[in-house]
C-alpha cells in the first residue's frame, strides 16, 4: 500500500483528494488532516462587515466535501520530519507517508506587529481575514457615526491582496447608501508604491481611489500601533491618525514548518514554481497558499495549479518525468462597490491587462473594467465554489492564461 | 547610453546599459540581471544613482544581499534581512531611505523583489 498524506483540508487539499481519489488505483491509501471541522469560503470575509453575508452563509462542514476512499484525520500539526516521512499532531498521533501535500495555507498574525493586538483591538481596530474579525467589524460598522477610516496593508504578501482594496470601494460605497458618506474619511495605506503592483492595474485601481475620495499613502511599512494617540508608525516614522482602523495584518505559512528546512521566513513552502514539487524533498508537494508561488494567493490560483499538479503527481509517482508547467495564472473578480465589479487575469509573465474573458471578443466578463456583470460573477462563485470547484469537477476554463482576448497597452 | 539589443523577457525588455565604464544588462528599470556581472565598484555607482554614499554600514546588507541571493535564487526581503542577516528593519530605513528592500536590490546588482500579486 502507498500512502498519500494531504496537510490541510482547505480549498487546496479538498480539491487535490477529490481529484486524485478517482485516478489513484486501490493500491494507494489518501488520508487529509485538519484541525478545524469546518470549512470557510473565505471570499464571504470580504462582504460579512456590511451584512451582505452572515456569517452561517459561508460556512460549510468539511466533511461533506471529502469523497470515499479518503480519511479525514481532525487534530492539529505540530511537527513534520522530512528526513523520517512523518508527521505529529498535537494529541501525540503520528502518520507515516510515501508522498506528502502540504496544503495548510496562511493565516493573519496580528500579533506579528507591535501593538496591533493592544486594548484598541476589536474597538477601533480590526481584520476581517478571519470570520471572528469580519463579524466583530460588522457590529462595529453597524453603529460607526463616521471619523478617519484606514485601509491597511502590514506586509505582503497576503491571501487575495485585491481584498483591501476591495475594502476600501465597498466601504465607500456603504457610507454613501447609509447618507453619511461625507462623515467618513478613508485612506488607503500599503508597503507597494502604488495601489497595485503590476503597472496596469495599478493605474486603473489608483484612478479608481481618486474617483471615490480615497486618500492613497504609498511606500508604508508599519513598525507599531500606537494604542494611546491611535495611529499607525512606519518605520520611517511617519504617522497615520485612525478612529477605525481596518488592517490585514501580517499573513504567514503554519508553524509547524518552522524548522523543517523546507519553508522561508514567512513559512512559505519553497516550491519549484511551475510543478509546485518541494526544492529540498522529492516526495513533497506545497499546492495553494502554503507554497511559494510568485502569484496570488488566491482560490483561483489553487484550482488552475492544481488541474497542472494532478497530471504531473500522477507522472511522478510512476517514476516519469513531470511534463506539465503552471504558469502562476491568476483570475479574479474585484468588487468596486455600487453593484459593480471588475476583472483580472494574469500569471508569472503577463501583468493584468484589458480585454474580454474567458471568450475573446464576447467575455461575456470585462477585464480592467467595471460592470455588473462581473459583480454577478464574483457573487455566483460562491455556488461555483461549493458546487464545482471544491468537488475537482472540471470547469470551461482553460488552467493555463490565455493571451486571446487581451490588449496589450502601456501603463 | 541604452543600447536595445535584446528580447522580452518576462514582459520587461532587457538591454545593455554602460555602468562605471563597463557593459552590463538590465530590465527597463534599470536593474541588473546578471548575477556575475556586478562588482563592488559598479555597486558604488549604482548607490550614487540613486543618491546614496556606501558606508560600512551599507555594505554590510548589501554583501548580506548578494550572499543570500547566492544560495537561496531569490532576493531577501526586507524581513529576511532583519531576521537572517541581523539588520534592524529601522536600520534599512535609514541606510536606504522611503524604500529600502528595493534599493537595496538596484544596489546589489539583483532583481527587483517580487512585488507580491
Ligand atoms: C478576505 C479574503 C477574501 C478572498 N477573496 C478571494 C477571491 O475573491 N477569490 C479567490 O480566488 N480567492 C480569494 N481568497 C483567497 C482564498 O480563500 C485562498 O487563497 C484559498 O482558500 C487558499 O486555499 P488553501 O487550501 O491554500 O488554504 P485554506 O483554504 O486556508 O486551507 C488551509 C487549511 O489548513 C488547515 N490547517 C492550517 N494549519 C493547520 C495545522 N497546523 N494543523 C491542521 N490543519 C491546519 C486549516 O484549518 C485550513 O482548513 C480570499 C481570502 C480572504 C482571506
Amino acid at each position: 500500500m502507498k500512502k498519500l498524506l494531504v496537510l490541510g483540508a482547505g480549498t487546496a487539499g479538498t480539491m487535490i483528494v477529490n481529484k486524485l481519489r478517482p485516478r489513484l488505483g486501490d493500491e494507494w491509501s489518501i488520508t487529509i488532516v485538519d484541525q478545524e471541522p469546518e470549512h470557510h469560503y473565505q471570499p464571504g470575509y470580504l462582504f460579512v462587515p456590511f451584512g451582505t453575508y452572515q456569517p452561517s452563509q459561508i460556512v460549510k462542514p468539511k466533511k461533506k466535501f471529502i469523497p470515499k476512499g479518503v480519511d479525514l484525520v481532525m487534530g492539529s500539526l505540530t511537527r513534520l520530519d522530512a528526513d523520517q516521512n512523518v508527521v505529529e499532531l498535537a494529541d501525540g498521533t503520528v502518520l507515516e507517508y510515501d508522498y506528502l501535500v502540504i496544503a495548510t495555507g496562511a493565516t493573519p498574525r496580528p500579533e506579528e506587529t507591535e501593538g496591533m493586538k493592544g486594548d484598541q483591538w476589536q474597538e477601533n481596530v480590526f481584520d476581517f481575514y478571519t470570520l471572528e474579525g469580519s463579524s466583530a467589524l460588522a457590529d462595529k460598522l453597524r453603529d460607526w457615526s463616521g471619523g478617519r477610516l484606514v485601509v491597511h496593508i502590514s506586509e505582503l504578501p497576503i491571501k487575495c491582496p485585491v481584498a483591501p482594496l476591495e475594502f476600501a470601494f465597498l466601504a465607500d460605497s456603504y457610507f454613501r447608501d447609509r447618507g453619511n458618506r461625507e462623515a467618513v474619511e478613508i485612506t488607503y495605506v500599503t508597503p507597494l508604491d502604488a495601489a497595485f503592483t503590476k503597472p496596469v492595474a495599478a493605474k486603473r485601481l489608483g484612478t479608481m481611489l481618486e474617483d471615490r475620495g480615497i486618500t492613497l499613502e504609498p511606500d508604508f511599512y508599519i513598525e507599531s500601533v500606537d494604542n494611546e494617540t491611535r495611529e499607525i508608525v512606519s518605520y520611517d516614522e511617519r504617522r497615520i491618525p485612525f478612529d477605525l482602523l481596518v488592517t490585514v495584518p501580517v499573513n504567514m505559512g503554519a508553524d509547524f514548518l518552522v524548522g523543517t528546512g523546507l519553508a522561508n521566513d514567512l513559512n512559505y513552502v519553497s516550491v519549484d514554481h511551475e510543478t509546485c514539487l518541494s526544492k529540498k524533498k522529492d516526495n513533497i508537494f506545497a499546492v495553494g497558499d502554503a507554497a511559494d508561488l510568485p502569484t496570488s494567493k488566491a482560490g483561483s490560483v489553487a484550482h488552475f495549479a492544481i488541474e497542472i499538479f494532478t497530471e504531473n503527481f500522477l507522472q511522478h509517482v510512476e517514476g516519469q518525468e513531470m511534463t506539465h508547467r503552471f504558469d502562476g495564472h491568476a483570475n479574479c473578480f474585484v468588487e468596486s462597490g455600487g453593484g459593480k465589479g471588475m476583472l483580472i487575469d494574469f500569471n508569472y509573465e503577463t501583468q493584468p491587462l484589458p480585454g474580454k474573458y474567458p471568450i475573446p471578443g464576447l467575455g461575456p466578463f470585462k477585464l480592467l473594467e467595471e460592470t455588473e456583470l462581473n459583480h454577478l460573477g464574483k457573487l455566483m462563485f460562491k455556488w461555483v465554489y461549493w458546487n464545482a470547484l471544491l468537488p475537482g469537477r472540471d470547469l470551461p476554463l482553460p488552467a493555463l492564461m490565455s493571451m486571446a482576448g487581451k490588449e496589450d497597452v502601456e501603463a | 547610453m541604452l543600447k536595445h539589443d535584446s528580447n522580452e523577457k518576462g514582459g520587461r525588455a532587457l538591454s545593455l546599459a554602460t555602468i562605471a565604464g563597463h557593459e552590463v544588462h538590465v530590465d527597463d528599470e534599470g536593474f541588473m540581471t546578471e548575477y556575475d556581472e556586478w562588482s563592488e565598484d559598479l555597486g558604488k555607482t549604482l548607490a550614487s544613482n540613486i543618491g546614496i554614499e556606501m558606508t560600512d554600514d551599507h555594505w554590510n546588507a548589501i554583501r548580506f544581499l548578494r550572499e543570500d541571493y547566492k544560495s537561496e535564487g531569490v532576493t531577501a526581503t526586507l524581513r529576511r534581512v532583519t531576521n537572517t542577516g541581523g539588520i534592524p528593519t529601522k536600520q534599512l530605513f535609514q541606510l536606504f531611505p522611503k524604500k529600502p528592500a528595493k534599493k537595496m536590490a538596484y544596489i546589489a546588482g539583483l532583481p527587483k523583489p517580487v512585488g507580491c500579486v
